[in-house]
């Protein structure tokens, strides 16, 4: 009598020490891990962010400086297999036809792109975030509010973007400096002309979490709107927010570049990645790499951007993770 | 069907309109004067007079007026006439161009041939290139096939345009020299040596956008496939003894195709975008170059009435996606 007790309570006991408690974000990048494209992307994203930042402080030469007497080198490795090229330690990747150090403009290049790229992608992202959440949650905004949305939707944006830019270079010039007024210009249209992607979804997931239970008790212990929006509703559209996010950052760096490559970007002596491949295709048949190096920095930043992606939209899915 | 077809026609006027009154105001708080180019000699009064020629002197609402009279008005009489030898146009004010002092559209319709060759076939290559390799890697989930399709498709998401496009000339024009750099549009077909040249030279920005078209929808293709191949009617056409290729070329492709199909319709319009970059790169002289000549030109017309004609095209194909859809999927019922 006593055993068979005794054998019940041993089924009901754990035969192993009770694992750690696993946190929502610990799964994330468990699923994350499984995902190699985006490991590899994400890694490169965060090690050509890392470049841009610190490059100027370990390669420090000055990307503007003027060195006629050593202009139109070639980079290091096409001493490989022509060893007459112009090549030299010291200018690794070869300079362009005033003589200004080729690597030092790419990290240059990068440092302008990638700035464009994050601001645009945060302006974006806030602007959507903050339509759809006002749509989804407050009834009398939504219909107008997604009426404006199709309406941006249907706009022809590269065209706007290239009549934009070139009609408001100037006087922005004249406020904020040549730099300075092109940056807010870019980032500017970029931004107001990529949100509506974020602002459908964030505000289709509102809609269907504001009928949950827990917004309900939020509701009837008195919280108030503000409060259920930035304390249970926006914690919960995250990922949706995460994933449009890193497909902003891609559509903003190339939308700079093809910019750039039109020849309405930034002023000639600020270097892009597009401005330094825009600039060199008219002599692209004696210097490739000049186009190869900027070209192909652009594709793989963006490449990996959308690989982080994918994967951030398998992991942060939970239907899909565990599988 | 056709009351949501008429609704939606309805409702793409107003659409329409917003958007040229955006454009319109757009252009019109630019800073950038026709008159600038006009030398320092001729007296101030001289320019008003030329100012108000061109019609800038009268206020917003009524050039905008205008604006729309001439183009929804003018511009289709002018298309009757052209057709059906009438006068309904004679005399009256059309949009004209502040480089060239012509008709706007004459210049428009002289461009859009070249554009539509290029993208027109590019669109269509880029779609039959996209078609089997979209049904083959969902077929065969996670082959070989499979990642590098995904991994090919996602390096023509990535690489831009304006990447691709110097790159295939250096290694085809300059390296290999197959291939010229440079479209050629007063080039004429008359016999197979021509129309070898102009295959020659349109290989390349033909490849160029088709490369954007083909990553796009092979991924459409792909997860539409793989939607449907596990369904159970699959199953059931598995079971009663159909041969493989009629299940899926047959009975999952047809079902598979109906959201790839408004993919399709969708995209028509952003290609045009793309192309205005892929005509600057091989020197297509369509009409992106002639909105981005316009445009450093300072030519206001000109840019509104190409930058209306991109819109149209967004509107119009979104509503043929969206009637497309109703009728090829019959569980739609718009109603």
């Amino acid at each position: 009598m006593t055993d068979q007790t005794a054998d019940a309570y041993a089924a009901l006991q754990d035969k192993e020490p009770p694992k750690a408690p696993r946190s929502q974000w610990k799964d994330v990048w468990d699923q994350f891990k499984r995902h190699k494209g985006a490991l590899f992307g994400g890694g490169f994203l965060v090690f050509i962010t890392l470049a841009v930042i610190l490059g100027p402080y370990i390669w420090q030469v000055d990307p503007q400086k003027l060195d006629i007497r050593n202009k139109d080198m070639r980079p290091i490795y096409v001493a490989l297999w022509n060893g007459d090229a112009k090549v030299g330690w010291f200018r690794p990747l070869g300079t362009d036809n005033l003589g200004r150090d080729i690597l030092a403009n790419l990290i240059a290049g990068g440092r302008a792109s990638m700035a464009v790229g994050w601001a645009a992608m945060v302006l974006a992202l806030v602007i959507g975030t903050s339509i759809g959440v006002i749509a989804g949650y407050f009834k009398r905004a939504d219909f107008w509010l997604m009426r404006f949305t199709d309406l941006v939707l249907s706009l022809p944006i590269l065209p706007l973007l290239l009549v934009a830019v070139t009609l408001f270079r100037e006087p922005l010039r004249a406020n904020f400096g040549p730099e300075g007024g092109m940056f807010i210009l870019i980032v500017g249209v970029v931004g107001l002309t990529s949100w509506m992607q974020t602002a459908r979804i964030v505000r289709g997931d509102i809609l269907a979490l504001k009928e949950r239970e827990f917004i309900l008790a939020a509701r009837s212990i008195g919280t108030t709107s503000g409060k259920i929006i930035r304390r249970h509703l926006l914690p919960n559209v995250i990922s949706p927010i995460m994933v449009s996010a890193t497909l902003g950052l891609a559509t903003a760096i190339i939308t700079e570049s093809a910019l750039s490559f039109l020849g309405v970007g930034f002023p000639s002596d600020f270097p892009t990645w597009g401005k330094l491949l825009a600039d060199a295709v008219q002599r692209m048949e004696q210097y490739p790499e000049r186009v190869v190096l900027p070209g192909i920095l652009i594709s793989l930043t963006v490449l990996g951007v959308n690989y982080l992606g994918d994967g951030l939209r398998d992991a942060l899915d939970p239907r899909i993770r565990g599988r | 069907m056709l009351t949501f077809t008429i609704r939606r026609l309805i409702l793409s006027v107003p659409t329409l309109l917003f958007i040229s009154l955006v454009i319109f105001l757009l252009l019109q708080l630019a800073p950038g004067d026709p008159m600038a180019q006009v030398p320092l000699t001729v007296p101030p009064e001289v320019k008003e007079k030329m100012r108000e020629a061109l019609g800038l002197g009268q206020p917003i609402h009524i050039q905008y007026w205008k604006w729309i009279v001439q183009f929804f008005w003018i511009e289709p009489q002018v298309l009757i006439d052209h057709w059906f030898g009438t006068t309904f146009a004679d005399g009256k004010q059309r949009v004209i161009s502040w480089q060239t002092r012509s008709p706007v559209m004459d210049i428009v319709v002289q461009r859009i041939p070249q554009t539509l060759w290029v993208v027109g076939l590019s669109y269509i290559v880029g779609i039959l290139i996209a078609l089997p390799i979209g049904i083959y890697s969902a077929y065969k989930q996670y082959s070989v096939f499979d990642q590098s399709g995904t991994f090919i498709t996602m390096i023509g998401f990535s690489i831009p345009p304006f990447f691709t496009g110097p790159l295939l000339i250096v290694v085809f024009s300059v390296q290999l020299g197959w291939l010229p750099s440079i479209y050629d549009t007063t080039h004429v077909v008359t016999d197979w040596a021509s129309f070898k040249v102009q295959f020659m030279q349109m290989v390349m920005p033909v490849m160029v956008l088709a490369l954007q078209t083909t990553a796009q929808i092979s991924r459409y293709m792909r997860s539409s496939m793989l939607d449907n191949l596990g369904q159970d009617y699959v199953r059931t056409a598995r079971a009663k003894g159909l041969r493989e290729g009629v299940v899926v070329m047959q009975h999952v492709l047809r079902n598979s195709m109906i959201p790839v199909i408004t993919v399709i319709a969708l995209g028509v319009p952003s290609i045009f975008g793309g192309a205005i970059i892929t005509e600057n790169v091989f020197k297509v002289n369509g009409i992106g170059q002639l909105l981005l000549t316009a445009l450093f030109g300072n030519d206001i017309p000109m840019v509104m009435t190409l930058t209306f004609i991109f819109a149209i095209l967004i509107v119009l194909f979104n509503l043929i996606a969206d009637v497309l859809y109703g009728v090829l999927d019959p569980r739609i019922r718009y109603d």
